[in-house]
């Protein structure tokens, strides 16, 4: 008899299908339109700003981003309406980048004292603190700083316009303080920090605590152990969290809108008293707006949304690859 | 050498635990006393160089104490010099982070409570201006207003964020790509746009503000944060279950209803809280679709409504005494409300763990 | 019962008649070089968990502690190097001496002591953000000590850890591209770049293979002609194999506390206690 051999051709697998029964249809129907209709709404607005925006951006190209004037047409033909959101575009990323500079040291110290050098009842309450700060409105965080923030944001940029006053982007041309980005940069920064302490404490206390205690066996500091082993670490997810961070200011509108100048003018200066983001831009505009202005606050809208947009999928790559390695 | 028994009675019988490491009372005392002098040390600067404010001693205290601490570690290796000073910074970091916080809750509560009075929680604005004294008019409208904004935003957004979730994990139909996609996207629409995206759409349609637009701003701001929360609760159900479910013979629905849901209750309705804690203190998108009122408003569709963001942005705007003493009131109710949400929200939280 | 050496004190307990017996030579007067403890106990909290343990780790021997898991083995190695005091209840009593001074006496500085009393952990662990040069400066660097010559030290350390001919081609490859038995012998080079008198070793061969099991335990052999070690273990055979003396835990289901402690051969072939006997042989683990 001939050996068994193991057939050449390995069997194909069935094609398995599933049938349901009456009520698991209707479930299903019911659950994937509910997803759906998540998914219209949300895709809709996407379209929606592309689609009202396209027009905006035909007719003005990349002049739209560049250039520099918000003019209302006269609606007789004697001004043109020429709006383009260039300095706000500046003024957007100006004012998020000075929250974000200022932000990151006291958001990595202040991850770092909760999570390891804290007595344990204090790390409790300020971990609560911090969920509680998270959760302040930023039209507080606007009154707070009109109120209470805006004479100490003047003291401190007379200051530093007095002993750095050489520095191209610190001198002033008009001698008014109080308003400007590095002000609202403050705030904002206020506003931003307590997501990224949020973020950046997480990823510290997941550090493997044999690798703190090796450091310890070794004779090493505190300091010593969170330089060695829990920085390299935690480096990605702070990252991310600078990320969340940032796409949080970059999207602010309240906080900018009482706490800057909303001037249309080009500005890198930090202490000059003028500037303005694209969503204080918005909220200024639209209730005297004419049908063409709005498409243009709609396509101002659109790139902002961009904006947030990279900044935010970015942000998730990387706290997602943190959190899969470890 | 001698070989001796000891008596039970004359070796303690328990020894008692101590903890050597531990910071005597002679340290503790001796850092508390190092505190003082560099804060003494500091005013005297302070008062001397006429440095202004809360602001100037708090950065002379920091210089003096990083001062100090170089001093006294002079004579130590430089692993321990370095670990103090590092340890001072990071310290610093925390108080500066933490400062402003504190002073917002602070200020909060003190401002805010010159205003809590009865009259704020009855009356609304109709009858008053901005600028009257604090014991006429109050901020009822607009709690109202919020209260009923966000509860249509809630009806709308917790059923359509629960369903997208479990179609996620139970269904996983041939859309599941592309939902976590847009929701993913969405979740970070700066909240001006979606005001804007409601006020070209609804508005225009409607041809009015409404308590309704504001609503549905708002519940595009809520799906996404409630769908992915949704989703990260009932993917943390362990397949277990599910198998379980299926090999006993129960259906599809059967098993999703009856075994999964139950079991991801507190954490669902946790996302639904923190979905509402989120939105209850938006502005901006309001600005474009509820815009304010200073009457009560019960219905939906029937114009402008007041909020209590709104009423706080427009009594700001005013800048008055008695218009800013009302914006602190309304702020201390609003971050009341978002604190009972808070709280609520970490009680549910943790039953699931039981 | 064995002579004891200068200085040294033995804690029997006599199970029939629950008489503590303490048995001191003469001359205590004179330092004891290497490691001691005298009377000591571990809380964690209110539990207590280690209960009067006095025992000497003199230098240039390999002692094995053995017993059931559970008897507070690993928590008393914790204790030798102030790494006990890390978790948040803890607590303790009693002394332990090196070369006569207390570790836990009010102003020692604890990390200097983690320098001259090393330990190795369970899990091979090599600092993932460094390469293998690195790793075993690593403890030169954290310590922020002055060294003449870097890459003598790698080499020495490499080659006492019996790791240096597998890796002297690849310095800069990381840490995780070795296999366990390899990153376990660099994680011993990295203790030993400090020159510690005493290497604590915790359960070092329990996530390896045979093969690496054994290159370790020759290279504990090695290291035992200069400094003292002292090695937790749950396998018998390499206890009987590697240490010159032992000492065997146990525990009641209260705090462990230690049944006998003698040498090795005397332990395995004629103890003192019934417990021991029973343990050595088998009829409980």
């Amino acid at each position: 008899m001939e050996a068994l051999i193991a057939s050449e051709i390995a069997p194909e697998p069935r094609q398995l299908s599933v049938v349901y029964n009456r009520a698991d249809r209707i479930f299903r129907r019911i659950v994937t339109s509910g997803a759906l209709t998540s998914l219209v709404l949300l895709g809709l607005i996407g379209v929606f700003l592309f689609v009202k925006s396209a027009q905006i951006f035909n007719d003005r190209g990349l002049s739209f981003i560049t250039g520099s004037n918000w003019t209302a047409g006269s609606g007789d033909g004697v001004i043109l309406d020429d709006f383009s959101i260039g300095p706000m575009l500046t003024g957007t990323i100006l004012v998020s980048v000075i929250a974000l500079i200022i932000a990151m040291p006291l958001a990595i110290g202040g991850a770092l004292y909760i999570e390891f050098y804290a007595a344990s009842r204090l790390r409790k309450l300020l971990s609560t603190l911090l969920d509680l700060a998270a959760a302040i409105p930023s039209l507080i965080f606007g009154l707070w700083g009109v109120v209470l923030f805006t004479s100490f944001g003047e003291r401190w940029s007379i200051l530093l316009n007095s002993r750095l006053g050489w520095v191209p982007f610190i001198k002033v041309q008009a001698e008014v303080f109080g308003r400007s980005p590095f002000v609202a940069g403050c705030v904002l920064a206020s506003l931003i920090t307590p997501i990224i302490t949020s973020v950046s404490r997480e990823v510290f206390s997941r550090t493997p605590r044999d690798l703190i205690d090796t450091c310890y066996a070794l004779g090493s500091s505190r300091w010593g152990a969170i330089r060695t082993v829990v920085l390299p670490f935690g480096r990605s997810g702070v990252i991310g969290g600078a990320m969340l961070g940032l796409g949080r200011a970059l999207g602010e509108t309240v906080a900018v809108y009482l706490l800057l100048n909303i001037v249309f003018r080009y500005n890198f200066r930090i202490l000059e008293s003028e500037g303005g983001n694209i969503a204080s831009l918005i909220a200024l505009k639209f209730g005297e707006a004419t049908e063409y202005e709005l498409k243009a606050l709609v396509a101002a809208g659109f790139v902002l949304f961009l904006l947030t947009l990279v900044v935010n999928m970015f942000a998730a790559t990387i706290v997602e690859k943190s959190t899969r390695r470890k | 050498m001698s070989t001796f028994v000891i008596e039970p009675q004359s070796q303690p019988v328990a020894p008692q635990p101590t903890t050597p490491w531990k910071p005597t009372r002679k340290t503790k005392f001796a850092g508390a006393f190092l505190i003082a002098v560099v804060a003494i040390a500091s005013f005297a600067i302070v008062l001397l160089t006429g440095l202004a404010g809360i602001d100037g001693f708090g950065l002379t205290f920091l210089v003096v104490f990083f001062g100090a601490t170089a001093v006294r570690t002079k004579r130590l290796n430089p692993k321990v010099r370095k670990d103090a000073m590092v340890g001072v910074a990071i310290c610093a970091a925390a108080v500066l982070a933490f400062f402003p916080w504190m002073s917002i809750f602070v200020s909060v509560v003190v401002k805010g409570a010159k205003g809590l009075q009865p009259n704020f929680l009855i009356e609304n604005m109709q009858l008053t201006t901005p600028d009257d004294e604090l014991n006429m008019g109050g901020a009822a409208h607009a709690i109202i207003g919020s209260l009923m904004m966000v509860a249509i935003a809630a009806a709308i957004t917790l059923p359509l964020g629960i369903l997208s979730g479990v179609y996620l994990t139970e269904i996983r139909g041939r859309l599941t790509f592309l939902v976590r996609f847009v929701v993913q996207s969405m979740s970070g629409v700066p909240s001006i746009v979606a005001g804007l995206f409601i006020y070209t759409t609804f508005v225009n349609y409607t041809n009015s503000f409404s308590g309704m637009a504001g609503s549905l701003a708002l519940a595009v701001l809520m799906l996404p944060t409630v769908a992915r929360t949704a989703e990260e609760v009932m993917k943390l159900v362990p397949d277990d279950l599910r198998s379980a479910s299926y090999a006993l013979g129960a259906r599809q629905w059967r098993t999703s209803l009856m075994v999964i849901l139950p079991t991801v209750r507190s954490g669902l309705t946790t996302a639904g809280i923190l979905g509402i804690a989120r939105v209850i203190g938006e502005t901006a998108p309001l600005l474009l679709t509820s815009l304010s009122n200073n009457s009560y408003v019960f219905n939906p569709m029937g114009g402008p409504i007041g909020s209590l963001p709104t009423y706080v942005f427009g009594l700001l705007q005013i800048g008055t005494e008695n218009s800013i003493n009302r914006a602190w009131t309304g702020s201390l109710v609003l971050m009341l409300l978002v604190m009972v949400l808070f709280l609520t929200a970490r009680y549910f939280g943790g039953k699931d763990n039981r | 019962m064995e002579t004891l050496k200068q200085g040294e004190i033995k804690v029997v307990q006599d199970t029939q008649t629950s008489v503590t017996t303490v048995s001191a030579s003469q001359t205590t007067a004179t330092a004891v070089r290497g490691l001691e403890t005298k009377n000591v106990h571990a809380w964690f909290g209110k539990h207590h968990v280690l209960s009067d343990v006095s025992l000497q780790f003199p230098e240039r021997t390999v002692t094995g502690l053995i017993g059931p898991s559970g008897c507070g083995k690993s928590t008393f190695i914790r204790l030798l190097n102030r790494m006990h005091e890390f978790i948040p209840s803890a607590a303790m009593a009693g002394q332990v001496l090196q070369d006569g001074q207390d570790i836990y006496a009010p102003d020692v500085d604890a990390a200097a002591i983690r320098l001259k009393i090393g330990m190795v952990f369970q899990k091979p662990n090599p600092f993932p953000a460094m390469n293998i040069r690195e790793n075993v400066l690593s403890g030169i660097k954290l310590a922020h000590l002055k060294v003449a010559d870097h890459d003598a030290i790698v080499e020495s350390c490499l080659t006492r850890a019996g790791l240096w001919k597998e890796v002297k081609d690849r310095l800069t490859a990381t840490g995780g591209s070795l296999s366990g038995g390899q990153q376990q012998r660099l994680c011993i080079a990295r203790s030993l770049a400090v020159e510690p008198s005493v290497l604590l070793m915790d359960e070092p061969c329990s996530a390896l293979d045979p093969g690496s099991t054994l290159r370790i335990e020759e290279t504990i052999k090695e290291l035992a002609e200069k400094i003292a070690v002292v090695i937790v273990t749950h396998n018998m055979q390499q206890a009987a194999r590697v240490s010159d003396f032992c000492a065997f835990f146990l525990t009641d289901g209260g705090p462990g506390y230690l049944v006998e402690a003698d040498a090795t051969k005397k332990l395995f072939t004629n103890p003192s206690d019934t417990r021991t006997a029973d343990y050595v042989q088998g009829k409980f683990g």
